[in-house]
């Protein structure tokens, strides 16, 4: 602090040590003139400096939140893309009636979550076989298990770690589609693939 | 029914004979007569009579009755309410408390004009005995009196008590129980119910919010098991019917458990797991609760749904191995596995879901006939199959205790609902109208 600058150092010069004091100025010592002039002049000084104090709380203030948003904003970014990768992993392949075999179209599908699995290599799944409901019901958890099979051998022939994937089956017990047509039905042949961990945050595959 | 009307006062006026029944064993039984009551094609005649208007009275008389019908055994004589309440036996003055009929005046000769074999009377005595006669009407003699003290039919067990009446019935009129004292499982959206043989009182099993599947009566029908799914596998428990406690299976704790067959004995339980390896048929000691064995190894076949013959001597299967699924056999050891029932490869359809039968003589299953499944039995010794249905899906076929009646599922009226057919007959009649009812399983007689 600037106490030892003699009074009668101008007003000015109180005014450009309040502007540049950082922290919680010591109170001016109390002058002794008995002036009307002086006196209005430390109040206008004194405003000046609480004025000058709020400027860089709010500058501060400002900064801060550019800094929270644009954190925010990666965040948001990185929430996105785990969204989109979840998306794409998790959409379903489907089978014809009574097969167990990977359909060329979805062999594509199946080649996305490989390059997805190896962008995130903490991904563990569940594959799970469904059926539709013409099949006899016991049959079908055995049916619904080999399509889950069929996605995993898929997959792990193609270096994804077997122990990353377990399967499982629900037969006919869990249509997507409640319906009794073929509509229903070819969307009920399915496998559905689920994240059981190493989903938080999700790195897409390059050209995804 | 008029004109029937009036035969029937003729045959009134005409006079009937006095029952005559001094112990427990009426004279119709003391002589053991072979034959007379089963002639293939013929059924004997079965009048239920009318009496006193009491509630209790008339819904035993009801249910009674609908027993004996879906017993399929008998050819049911029912004429108009009136008209058979005519017919009922009046109760002489002194008869009363523990009296015996004695001095009742039965009309057979009106019964046997009406084509009745057997007239079954149902009273409340005095002193509030329920009092079941079953009269021979060729023999004109008591055959077999029932009598239940009306405490011992509290509320919830009325129904059971009487369907054991009917039971008893059948076994005095034609040498074999009937079946009305069992229950049925299924499933209805996912949860296991249980039912009573003629379709009343329906009962939640498996906990509520639990999503379960595959149930199966223990021997004696004291127990049950079905899988639970849940954490992507299914687990097999085992409940007791009247306690409701239940116990896990211990290896079934990992991986997808289901279709649990209990051996004869009771000793082992088998069930169908599918994992990374496949579905293969596995047994485990619940006795013991020890030595689980996996009895078939599929590696590129899928092998499930077991069901030990009634000597547990050897457990019939499903098996893929053939392409599509059919049913094989093996001892119940795992060995000696081979094809049971026969099909032309590239033209018989997927076969599942067998069941082998009380006596051990036939297998049933169902098979896909253009497209749709369809009940078959099978001639276990000679290995013919006859295929019992043709309208909508019928699958999941459940033997009844009888060996004569089998239930299961069939859309043929929309949704799917259970019914039952008799094998001799050819008679169906629909069990359930839920809103979905799958998987029936048929409880042995209950005691």
């Amino acid at each position: 602090m600037r106490l030892s600058i003699p009074l009668a150092v101008s007003v000015g010069a109180i005014v450009i040590a309040a502007a540049c004091g950082g922290g919680q100025p010591a109170p001016p010592p109390e002058p002794a003139i008995d002036s009307a002039v002086i006196r209005d002049s430390i109040a206008r000084t004194e405003t000046a400096r609480v004025a000058q104090e709020d400027s860089i709380l709010r500058a501060q203030e400002a900064a801060e939140r550019i800094v929270a948003e644009k954190r925010a904003d990666s965040l948001e970014i990185i929430a996105r893309e785990t969204e989109r990768v979840r998306n794409t992993f998790t959409a379903h392949i489907h089978f014809d009636f009574d097969k167990s075999n990977i359909r060329s179209e979805d062999a594509a599908i199946l080649d996305q979550k490989i390059a997805i699995m190896e962008a995130n290599p903490a991904l563990t799944i569940t594959i799970t076989g469904h059926c539709d409901e013409r099949g006899s019901d016991e049959y079908n958890l055995a049916l619904g298990n080999r399509r889950a099979l069929a996605a995993m051998q898929y997959v792990t022939a193609r270096g994804i770690a077997p122990e990353r994937i377990t399967t499982a089956s629900r037969g006919e017990e869990d249509p997507v589609d409640s319906g009794h047509n073929e509509d229903a039905w070819s969307q009920n042949r399915r496998d559905e693939f689920m994240i059981t961990a190493g989903g938080q945050s999700l790195r897409a595959p390059s050209g995804m | 029914m008029k004109a029937r009307f009036g035969l029937l006062m003729v045959l009134v006026a005409a006079g009937g004979r006095q029952a005559l029944a001094q112990d427990s064993v009426p004279p119709a039984e003391r002589v053991i007569r072979v034959g007379i009551t089963y002639t293939p094609g013929v059924r004997p005649g079965m009048l239920v009579l009318g009496g006193p208007r009491v509630q209790q009275l008339d819904s035993v008389r009801a249910i009674l009755a609908r027993d004996l019908d879906y017993s399929d055994r008998f050819e049911m004589i029912t004429l108009p309410a009136e008209d058979n309440l005519a017919l009922g036996i009046a109760e002489p003055a002194d008869t009363n408390s523990g009296g015996t009929w004695s001095g009742t005046f039965v009309n057979y000769g009106l019964y046997a004009a009406l084509g009745a074999d057997y007239a079954v009377h149902v009273t409340l005595t005095r002193d509030s005995v329920l009092r079941v006669v079953v009269y021979d009407v060729r023999g004109e003699g008591v055959r077999r009196e029932f009598a239940i003290p009306q405490r011992d039919l509290p509320p919830p067990d009325f129904r059971l008590a009487v369907h054991r009446i009917s039971d008893a019935v059948v076994r005095v009129t034609t040498g074999t129980p009937g079946t009305a004292a069992t229950r049925l499982l299924l499933l209805q959206l996912g949860r296991v119910y249980r039912v009573d043989s003629d379709g009343a009182d329906l009962v939640p099993v498996s906990p509520a919010g639990a999503k379960t599947f595959s149930p199966v009566w223990g021997p004696a029908g004291r127990s049950v098991a079905y899988t639970e799914f849940g954490g992507g596998g299914g687990r097999v428990y085992i409940q007791d019917v009247s306690s409701g406690a239940r116990r896990l299976v211990a290896p079934t704790a990992r991986h997808l458990n289901y279709t649990p067959a209990f051996s004869p004995d009771g000793r082992w339980l088998a069930f169908s797991r599918s994992s990374s390896d496949g579905t293969d048929i596995y047994t485990y000691d619940i006795t013991a609760d020890c030595c689980l064995q996996r009895l078939t190894v599929g590696r590129f076949s899928d092998n499930l749904s077991p069901t030990y013959s009634p000597d547990g001597r050897r457990i019939a299967f499903v098996s893929t191995r053939p392409g599509l699924p059919q049913i094989y056999v093996m001892t119940a050891d795992g060995t000696g596995q081979e094809l049971l029932a026969p099909f032309d490869y590239g033209m018989t359809g997927s076969s599942n879901a067998p069941e082998w039968s009380p006596d051990g003589l036939h297998l049933a299953f169902h098979r896909d006939v253009a497209g749709s499944p369809q009940v078959f039995v099978m001639d276990v010794a000679t290995r013919t199959v006859r295929q019992l249905t043709s309208a909508g899906r019928n699958e999941d076929p459940a033997w009844g205790p009888d060996g004569r009646h089998l239930a299961f599922v069939s859309n043929r009226t929309g949704n799917r609902q259970i019914w039952i057919i008799d094998l001799d007959t050819g008679r169906v009649r629909q069990l359930t109208r839920l809103g979905d009812a799958r998987l029936p399983a048929w409880s042995p007689r209950i005691d």
